[in-house]
């Protein structure tokens, strides 16, 4: 009996000892993942404070930085990759797309400026990870992906992570999302030559628009486009580093 | 052992070789700027080539070995040659090398170092033909040598042809197939009887395989998923309708039947019309600019005046125009709209003009045929440089890709549409009145715009403008920017015009005579107001102090240092280095970065590969104990290496200003260059029979000479061959380079020839010094020009000349 029992019990034993140790070690790599979001926040806010005079502040909006240590960067980028998720680099997700700096996000979150409340428009999901991000800062997300197959990866993606508000559609951004028009803002990562006339429209009066230009892995600036109360349009060039290229008396 | 002299089948066999090495060479930089860009190609192929130098190497250790075995050892190199050739471009498509991560990730170092080692193959095994056959046949060097210049000559030919007939992955089979027929040749006439009748049929047989599986294969090439082309193929609904290749580039006509493309840089914010459905048009998969499609309705077009290029037609009503780099047309578009009498196109690829001049006439709204529009296939600076006409406005627009200008990658790139005497020749076609129009990217911070305002600042002093800060204005959007200078000073009127213009489009003044502070910075808002500080500065006060002071290389570029895009400076690189991990990466100008890896790659490789194998195999090299003959061999075989490449690389980009084609100067230039330096070689046995090392003398002071008559009075000589036609050009042009190629041609030969009376077993060390110096060579020269420019260029080369006269390896006893 006894050894019957042994043996009853043994496969029950081991299973809950595999599950158990599978747990732990599903718990420990969350811990390591947070732990490790947690040193890329830091290490953000430090180049923040290097770089504070075209944002204006030294500090990044809290909701914002909230969100980079909440987003779990390593569910957006391909399995072989997570081991760098959180190092502050963009990085390839296929279909010849990537998921841009980390650095570049947050900056550019922040610059749109955005409430609990805001209306907001991405033109180019891509990894989803800029939307996830703007999901946790503003009630209303929008977001339009060019390509179906990461369009359809992305809208997966973010019901599974919980992003269920998150409105997303595979289509041509150029004329924005006119049913949930006018919004605060619109932020465009996808390439154009020129900015869409339409996006312009479907932008609220004291709405922004954030667009970073240069090429898939790197940014060579970003254009802040500002609408006022009287719908007159106006861009910032922003570089994203602190450098005067005149020195001396000029 | 004296042998006998070489078949003269062998010596084709060496001349096919030599002929195919340099075309693969040419192709492969073709190909890799198609699949990955231009200037990593330069990278890459630059260390490939140092297949030559560890091919010495390799020749010097196996020397006894490979001679005993000398017809099959290079049949053998060049049935590997043959095959090599496509099969190591197939297998380095397979590697996923991603170059705008290298700075990213270690892994992509390695891919590249895997490129490096396949493509460096074909190079080794046909340099191991050359080289055993210098050491084979020793006293007639100058005859092998002479095989192998030729070859390259028809080699750089017949590839330029070539790429106009046939696309660039299917020449690595003629490649191929010329290889095998060289191996034929040796297996067949040079010994017929080192082989049997199996490996006749073998060849044979490998040549009709390869035949046929280039022509029927579609080994379609693996473009980077980066390039602007594979981007937009992932819109649902766009494909590839043709491609065109030619060496100007391969041109893919792309149309996109869900989603209308819409090329429109520029446009102002205010705009409120798109663009009508355009077809885009990529050259080498990148750089796409649109053929826009016009039934004749200006309204459909009205986009077109919604940029800063729109400038010109808006202060005064211009009648004749000159578009230089018309492209697919947008700017005769908008000259058209703009309702003016005659416009003059000038475009430099005929492939490009023949899609909108006849197989999307239709589409293009017949944009090139009316009587009205005059298209020039030419180079823009020559056709103005040549022309009696004067216009109402000159006008070049956005020429370069952002993605690439921005980043800096042209920085390699010479241009003359930009240097100061360019600009002098456009101010001096313009009618009184007239304007010059340029318009070029914005960039933060700002790079162009503030170069080329100094620059035509200083071609207006050279042209004896007064005041020449009063014929000036510059407009910026968010994206473009353009500088107008007008022959004459801007009156009020026209100022008024472009106040209204730009008020209207939200386009920032940034310049015009009489501007203050509080005009500028309103609608496109910078972080100060840079590009009206620079022109104020570079205008008004003295702007010498502004260029040094600036942080980027803002000093006008020149027809003798012709790098427009060269905005580094070393001053500000570890200001760059330490803003890096901050998205600092715009600021870093990585095409002059790259020139310096690959100085570095390629001069620590060559070194590894003298120094190593000098300091632990002395004798396997064939150097006997105590002897210091071989510092005299390494220092006349590298400076002869360092110094030939300088002194062609100069002369090409002479001849560029009176041939006015880079691609026709370059062919003619390289090819004459070779093939006179292949007679030279010839010849220099004459002079190689005398024991006197002093003969060295006579082909390096013709060198000296003739290069510094040359070099010296280059003006005149362009004035002087402007006038005639271009067939008389190219025949003078032939007639100048010949003498000095068939001096270059000499010391080469005649220091092998030397050797093999005294040290033979120093031949392919020195073969190998002679290819790695070569390869160093190539990316010293631009590092130099653009530095100091084509003239300190060739006095340099004329020093590394002298150098090697006083280290001529001549008699033992001196060794």
């Amino acid at each position: 009996m006894k050894n019957k029992s042994h043996f009853v019990m043994s496969p029950l034993i081991m299973a809950g000892l595999i599950l158990a140790c599978l747990m732990r070690s599903v718990l420990a790599e969350e811990a390591e993942y947070t732990k490790q979001r947690q040193r890329l926040v830091d290490l953000i806010e430090v180049d923040v404070r290097l770089t504070g005079q075209f944002l204006g502040k030294d500090v990044l909006d809290e909701h914002v930085l909230q969100a980079l240590r909440k987003v779990p960067r390593h569910e957006f980028v391909p399995e072989n990759l997570r081991p760098y998720a959180y190092q502050n680099k963009p990085l390839p997700i296929g279909h010849g797309q990537t998921i841009s700096q980390p650095y570049i996000v947050a900056i550019m979150t922040d610059l749109l400026g955005l409430t609990q409340n805001s209306r907001v428009l991405e033109i180019g999901t891509g990894s989803a990870y800029q939307a996830a991000v703007l999901a946790e800062v503003a009630g209303n997300v929008y977001s339009i992906e060019i390509i179906e197959a990461l369009g359809q990866k992305a809208a997966g993606l973010l019901k599974s992570l919980g992003y269920e508000a998150v409105q997303t559609r595979v289509g041509d951004g150029y004329y924005g999302w006119e049913a949930a028009a006018p919004f605060d803002a619109i932020i465009v990562t996808a390439s154009a030559s020129h900015i869409p006339p339409p996006l312009i429209k479907q932008l609220k009066p004291g709405g922004r628009m954030i667009i970073p230009v240069g090429s898939r892995f790197t940014v060579q600036h970003l254009i802040l486009v500002s609408k006022d109360q009287d719908n007159k349009v106006t861009t910032r060039q922003i570089l994203p580093v602190s450098f005067v290229p005149l020195t001396g008396q000029h | 052992m004296v042998k006998a002299k070489p078949a003269y089948s062998l010596l084709l066999a060496v001349f096919i070789t030599s002929a195919c090495s340099l075309a693969y060479e040419v192709l492969l930089i073709r190909l890799f700027s198609i699949i990955q860009w231009h200037h990593f190609a330069y990278l890459i192929i630059s260390l490939a080539l140092l297949g030559y130098g560890v091919s010495g190497v390799f020749l010097a250790f196996n020397r006894a070995r490979l001679t005993a075995v000398y017809p099959r050892a290079i049949f053998a190199n060049l049935v590997l040659f043959a095959l090599s050739v496509p099969g190591c471009f197939w297998i380095s498509q397979q590697i996923p090398f991603n170059s705008v991560q290298i700075l990213w990730s270690i892994q992509q170092f390695w891919f590249m170092c895997a490129l490096y080692v396949l493509l460096a193959l074909p190079f080794f095994f046909a340099a191991n033909v050359i080289g055993l056959t210098f050491y084979q046949y020793r006293q007639d060097a100058s005859l092998i040598y002479a095989a192998d210049l030729c070859g390259a000559g028809i080699g750089s030919l017949s590839i330029i042809g070539a790429l106009f007939v046939l696309l660039p992955d299917k020449i690595l089979f003629v490649l191929a197939g010329f290889g095998l027929s060289a191996a034929m040749l040796v297996m067949a006439l040079a010994f017929r009887g080192a082989f049997g009748k199996a490996s006749v049929w073998m060849t044979l047989f490998m040549l009709v395989a390869l035949s046929a599986f280039g022509l029927l294969s579609d080994m379609s090439l693996t473009v980077s998923p980066y390039k602007d082309l594979n981007q937009l193929l992932r819109i649902p609904g766009t494909r590839v309708v043709e491609q065109y290749s030619s060496p100007l580039g391969l041109l893919s006509v792309v149309e996109s039947t869900q989603m209308p493309l819409r090329h429109a840089p520029g446009l102002s914010l205010n705009a409120d019309s798109e663009p009508p459905p355009q077809l885009g048009v990529f050259t080498d998969a990148d750089n796409m600019s649109a053929i826009t499609q016009y039934d004749g309705n200006p309204e459909t077009i009205s986009h077109l005046d919604q940029t800063t290029s729109a400038l010109p037609y808006h202060l005064q009503k211009l009648h004749r125009v000159l578009i230089l780099g018309a492209g697919t047309g947008s700017d005769v578009l908008q000259a058209r709209y703009h309702g003016i009498e005659h416009i003059d196109a000038v475009e430099l690829n005929p492939q490009i003009v023949d899609l909108v001049k006849k197989k999307y006439a239709g589409f293009a709204g017949q944009l090139y045929d009316p009587d009205h529009v005059t298209v020039h296939i030419a180079e823009a600076r020559g056709f103005v440089a040549t022309s009696r006409e004067q216009f109402d406005l000159i006008a070049i627009s956005l020429l370069d890709a952002f993605g690439a200008s921005a980043a800096g990658l042209y920085a390699l790139s010479e241009t003359y549409l930009y240097t100061e005497q360019a600009i002098a020749e456009y101010l001096r076609h313009l009618k009184p009145g007239g304007y010059l129009g340029l318009t070029r990217w914005i960039k933060v911070p700002p790079r162009d715009l503030p170069k080329l305002i100094a620059t035509v600042k200083k071609a207006l002093t050279h042209l004896k403008v007064n005041n020449p800060e009063r014929n000036i204005v510059l407009i910026r959007s968010w994206q473009t920017g353009t500088l107008l200078v007008k022959n004459g000073a801007f009156s009020d009127s026209e100022i008024a015009e472009l106040k209204h213009f730009c008020e209207a489009r939200s386009f920032d003044t940034d310049y015009y005579p009489g501007i203050n502070a509080t005009e500028v910075n309103r609608f496109n808002i910078m972080q100060e107001p840079y590009y009206y500080q620079a022109a104020t500065a570079l205008l008004v006060e003295q702007g010498e102090d502004f260029i040094a002071d600036y942080k980027f290389n803002i000093e006008p570029s020149t027809d003798d240092r012709p790098y427009f895009f060269h905005f580094f400076k070393w001053r500000t690189l570890p200001e760059i280095l330490s803003l890096l991990g901050q998205g600092g990466i715009s600021l870093l100008e990585s095409g002059y970065l790259l020139l310096l890896i690959g100085l570095v790659q390629a001069a620590s490789v060559s070194l590894i590969l003298i120094v190593v194998p000098l300091a632990l195999w002395k004798r396997k090299l064939g150097i006997s104990s105590g002897s210091r003959r071989h510092f005299r061999v390494l220092s006349y075989f590298s400076c002869l290496g360092l110094a030939f490449l300088f002194i062609e690389i100069a002369f090409i980009q002479k001849f560029i200003l009176v041939m006015h084609h880079p691609l026709y100067a370059m062919t003619v230039v390289v090819s004459t260059f070779l093939l006179s330096a292949g007679i030279g070689s010839h010849y220099s046995k004459k002079l190689s029979e005398t024991i006197e090392k002093s003969m060295i003398i006579w082909p390096i002071a013709g060198i000296s000479l003739v290069s510094t008559l040359y070099i010296l009075n280059f003006e005149g000589i362009i004035d002087f061959l402007l006038q005639m036609n271009d067939l008389t050009k190219i025949i003078c042009s032939v007639g100048l380079i010949a003498p000095l190629g068939f001096c270059m041609g000499m010391p080469f030969p005649m220091g092998l020839s030397s050797l093999s009376r005294t040290t033979p077993e120093l031949i392919p060390w020195a073969w190998g010094v002679n290819g790695c110096a070569s390869v160093v060579s190539a990316i010293l020269a631009t590092l130099i020009a653009m530095q100091f420019g084509f003239t300190v260029l060739v006095f340099m080369a004329l020093g590394l000349y002298g150098l090697a006269a006083l280290s001529f390896p001549g008699s033992v006893r001196e060794g």
